[in-house]
């Protein structure tokens, strides 16, 4: 059995103070812990001075690729990263091929996670059949699957028809489900290839209007309060998407929404260069947009940071912008990106990115065990961070299979040091353990 | 001049004057009993084209064989949809070759900044249109085309009808004709118009027949077959009748004024066949300019060790020591 | 003897600069100047036929000055143009792309004509090779000739003058440098 002793870690960027994890476990916390002589020899000292502890984080949008694209990552590799990160669990998204339609694919995908080992995967369900947005997938049959789904999502297609979206709302609350939806107006993004603005005009780029989005979100939040469920909002971009997330949390109704790290830091104009590094759906914004995604993130708006951690393989990225794939890669960066556009701009102390990267994320997607405060009796799933770090990032060190970061290069403040799950070091050292 | 043209944007005014006045001795060369200059002997151009273009292909291909440069034809199926050769792997072969430069017409926006840029090939690279984003050497031979007409281009009130939307050329005559001081005037339906088209420090309008009567030139776009489905504008006829070119349009206008277009053209729809035919019209000598501003491009770009400096500082009247 | 090129362009004296010692005075040039033109009716027996073709920049001015000094003596125009050379030099590998000049053959054309090259100084021979191969791809002279302000030696190539203003000794590390009215405003030959 592990037995860890965090010496003089900051919980939640406080106090320095010990912690002690047993049998999966917080079971001390306190100032100068010592440990019994006859046990001394088992527990593992770990100097966590100048270090953050955050519970283990939970992503809510991620993409794993397998099955289907075992080439842009598997679950194996996508959790390694996952853990590098802070994350002790992981929602996978259902875009995969076979498509997460059915109790079988996601027990699958379940399945591996547990014997990955690096974090725990949570399946996301797909909302219709083959995300063709036609029939509702057997949504209960994965609630009830040894996958435990509660989260839904045709994530990379939006749930257009309006009829569809409302049945899909109502039909998952018999298992407490949420829809998570990827608001994109099909019409309206026939062939978009990034945000439409100036930019886009002059670059020849065919737009993405920020009201594809903003439409389906608005009409979505009307039909999550007309039938009374739970809507989750996917990869907020826009500022209008922020005001219309803002009025219908001060109805009361119950919608939920994300932002992804990319949202709160890259804008549109990196487009410019062509490079299909920076092509992702929804697609970068206007710095204004950025802007107004920081406050929603930083007024509680928004609820959560998710990465929308997409992999592709070099080769859907080494090409044309048209012919490239959306997405980049998130899970090893998110922390940083975080605390260099939120935390160490005074927005957001490290007790809201507790609340904003672990405890939401896991209230949302009905996870028990994910997304507990730091207390004793609480699962052992910890972050140390070291906040006072820079480091400059190097896509060919991640533990992705892909290389598709957009901030290769770049001085990014922090680093993991490591991730425990249930009690046992994932990352010790800011490396897999 | 920088060693690519990838965007009309990417020339000064200096560097467009000195493409302009270039372009106008390898014009003369069209009066000559031998059309050939030796300036390019032993240099290789590669025309990559993924999409066809036969007009923009052919042109090239006589600009770099009158300066005697090697030619090599690369034709590439392929469209968004059906993703055919990469470019990558196309760039290399060519690379492989011993390209100096590489002339390349591509259905995606960007392209020939992917194959300046990403590293994989160390040649010049000549835009012979992008997507819906730029072919400056349009832009070129049709700022060439009225400097022959109209003189100096400074302050000079240059009308562009059509789909701006999608348009290249559009966008590239806007960038060029603003750099040699030309007043640009869009004119098109609201719904073909790019958000943002404020900022390209142009004037915009609807309204056609208000702009005609000041117009120094006239361009009129094509607008694509795709585009008469797609809700852009209710039918052929009405477009015809609120922005196409006809006879009665081209009352309007003053006795100087040349019409322009870029071709193919689609007689009857945006232009009518009596103005394309009429004598105000310079779309056929378009065509015969167009070899003459791509020679001078090609030897602009690879006439040297590098490319041209334009600046007076270079002027040949340095060099009588060496004579 | 230096390599294949003569004083790189590079650090030739610029046109502009009045430095160096005068040779050649505004009376020495155009004296010069009378004397090519007769030189070149004598020869040629009149000014029938005779085209006469400047090589950018100031050899243009100077063959319009020796024709216009023809014309003078002839009582008829003599045609006069230019002939760029640029793209026909050996040496357009050896520096930036050059700006091009004007080429302008007279009405008349140049086949079966007699072309006077006109040039200021003469001094490895090249840019006459360059100007009888651009001379090719525009027509069949009768004969060519060449005349030039100063012939400073120093010839890389089976190539001399017909007409010659002033025969110049140089040396190679010398640089001589013409400048004309319309170009530089004043009349002068320099060396330094």
């Amino acid at each position: 059995m592990s037995r860890y002793l965090l010496k003089k870690a900051r919980i939640l960027g406080g106090e320095a103070t010990d912690i002690y994890l047993e049998d999966g476990r917080i079971f001390a916390i306190g100032s100068d812990l010592a440990v019994a002589d006859a046990i001394a020899p088992e527990v593992e000292v770990i100097d966590a001075t100048g270090l953050i502890a955050l519970p283990g984080l939970v992503d809510l949008h991620t993409h794993l690729r397998e099955p289907g694209r075992e080439d842009a990552e598997t679950v194996d590799t996508g959790t390694q990263a996952a853990a590098l990160g802070g994350f002790t669990a992981v929602h996978a998204m259902a875009n995969t091929d076979p498509v997460a339609d059915t109790a079988g694919v996601v027990e699958q995908v379940w399945r591996l996670g547990r014997e990955a080992g690096h974090c725990d995967v949570f399946p996301v369900g797909a909302v219709t059949v083959g995300l063709k947005g036609e029939q509702l997938a057997e949504l209960g049959a994965m609630a009830d699957s040894a996958a435990r789904v509660r989260v839904f999502s045709d994530d990379g297609k939006c749930v257009a028809d309006p009829v569809l979206m409302r049945r899909a709302l109502e039909y998952v609350k018999a298992f407490d489900g949420v829809v998570a939806q990827h608001a994109q107006e099909p019409r309206l993004t026939e062939d978009a290839q990034m945000n439409e603005g100036e930019l886009s005009g002059r670059l020849g780029l065919r737009g993405w209007p920020a009201v594809a989005e903003e439409a389906i979100i608005a009409r979505d939040c009307l039909l999550a309060a007309h039938v009374g469920s739970r809507l989750h909002v996917c990869h907020l971009s826009t500022a209008g998407s922020v005001e219309i997330v803002r009025w219908a949390k001060s109805k009361g109704w119950n919608v939920t929404a994300e932002a992804c790290p990319h949202h709160l830091l890259l804008t549109d104009e990196l487009a410019a260069t062509y490079d299909p590094i920076y092509k992702v759906n929804p697609p970068l914004r206007t710095a204004a947009d950025v802007e107004a995604v920081r406050a929603g993130l930083a007024d509680g708006t928004i609820d959560i940071v998710a990465t929308d951690h997409a992999p592709h393989p070099h080769e859907d990225k080494d090409c044309e912008w048209q012919a490239a794939a959306f997405g980049m890669l998130g899970l090893e960066t998110a922390l940083s990106i975080v605390q260099a556009t939120m935390v160490d701009t005074g927005a957001l102390t490290w007790a809201d990115v507790a609340e904003r990267m672990s405890y939401a994320p896991a209230r949302i997607g009905r996870l028990e065990d994910h997304g507990r405060p730091l207390a004793e009796g609480e699962p052992a799933n910890v972050v140390l961070y070291d906040p006072a770090v820079t480091r400059t990032v190097e896509a060919s060190e991640m533990a992705s299979l892909s290389r598709n970061t957009p901030y290769a290069g770049m001085e990014l403040p922090g680093r993991v040091v490591a991730t425990f799950l249930r009690g046992r070091p994932t990352v010790l050292d800011g490396k897999l353990a | 001049m920088k060693k690519h043209l990838l965007s009309a944007g990417d020339l000064t005014r200096d560097d467009a004057e000195l493409v302009l006045a270039t372009a106008a001795e390898m014009r003369a060369l069209a009066d000559r009993p031998i059309k050939k200059l030796p300036a390019l002997r032993g240099r290789t151009v590669v025309n990559m084209f993924f999409e066809d273009s036969t007009r923009t292909r052919m042109s090239f291909e006589a600009a770099a064989k009158r300066l005697s440069a090697d030619v090599i034809n690369f034709a590439a199926k392929g469209s968004s949809l059906s993703k055919g050769e990469s470019l990558k792997d196309t760039a290399l072969t060519l690379e492989a070759m011993g390209a100096d430069a590489v002339v390349v017409r591509h259905w995606a926006s960007g392209a020939p900044h992917n194959l300046a840029n990403a590293g994989w090939s160390t040649s010049s690279v000549v835009n012979a249109g992008d997507g819906t984003h730029e072919h400056p050497t349009q832009a070129l031979l049709d700022a060439f085309t009225m400097t022959r007409h109209l003189g100096d281009l400074d302050g000079r009130r240059i009308a562009i009808v059509g789909d701006v939307l999608h348009s290249r050329v559009a966008r590239s005559n806007a960038l060029l004709l603003q750099t040699l001081g030309a007043e640009v005037t869009l004119v098109a339906p609201p719904t073909l118009f790019p958000l943002g088209v404020e900022t390209w420090g142009v004037q915009t309008s609807y309204d056609l027949d208000a702009v005609l009567p000041k117009a120094d030139a006239v361009m009129m776009l094509r607008v694509q077959r795709e585009r008469m489905n797609a809700s852009y504008f209710p039918s052929v006829r009405e477009y015809s009748r609120r922005y196409g070119l006809d006879a009665r349009r081209m009352g309007a206008l003053q006795d100087h004024t040349i019409v322009m277009h870029p071709g193919p053209m689609i007689r009857g729809m945006e232009i009518t066949a009596d103005v394309a035919d009429s004598e105000r019209s310079v779309i056929v000598e378009q065509v015969t300019n167009g070899v003459a501003v791509r020679m001078a491009v090609l030897y602009l770009l690879l006439g040297g060790s590098e490319p041209a400096v334009s600046t007076s500082s270079t002027n040949e009247g340095d060099e009588e020591n060496n004579a | 003897m230096p390599p294949t090129q003569p004083a790189l362009p590079d650090e030739a004296s610029a046109p502009g600069s009045s430095e160096g010692r005068t040779v050649l005075d505004a009376r020495d040039i155009s004296r010069a100047l009378s004397r090519i033109s007769h030189e070149i009716l004598e020869r040629n027996k009149g000014s029938q036929d005779l085209v006469l073709l400047g090589i950018p920049s100031r050899g243009v001015h100077l063959a319009q000055r020796v024709a216009a000094k023809m014309s003078e003596v002839e009582g008829a125009e003599v045609p006069v143009g230019s002939l760029d050379i640029t793209m026909y030099r050996d040496d357009l590998r050896m520096r930036p792309a050059r700006t091009l000049s004007p080429t302008e053959i007279p009405a008349g054309g140049i086949d079966d004509k007699v072309v006077v090259l006109v040039d200021d100084v003469l001094y490895s021979g090249r840019t006459i090779r360059s100007a009888l191969d651009a001379l090719n791809d525009i027509g069949r002279p009768r004969a060519v000739q060449l005349a030039v302000l100063v012939d400073r030696g120093h010839r890389e190539l089976p190539i001399r003058a017909d007409f010659v203003g002033k025969n110049l000794p140089t040396s190679t590390a010398e640089k001589v440098a013409v400048r004309l009215g319309e170009y530089d405003g004043e009349d002068a030959v320099t060396i330094r």
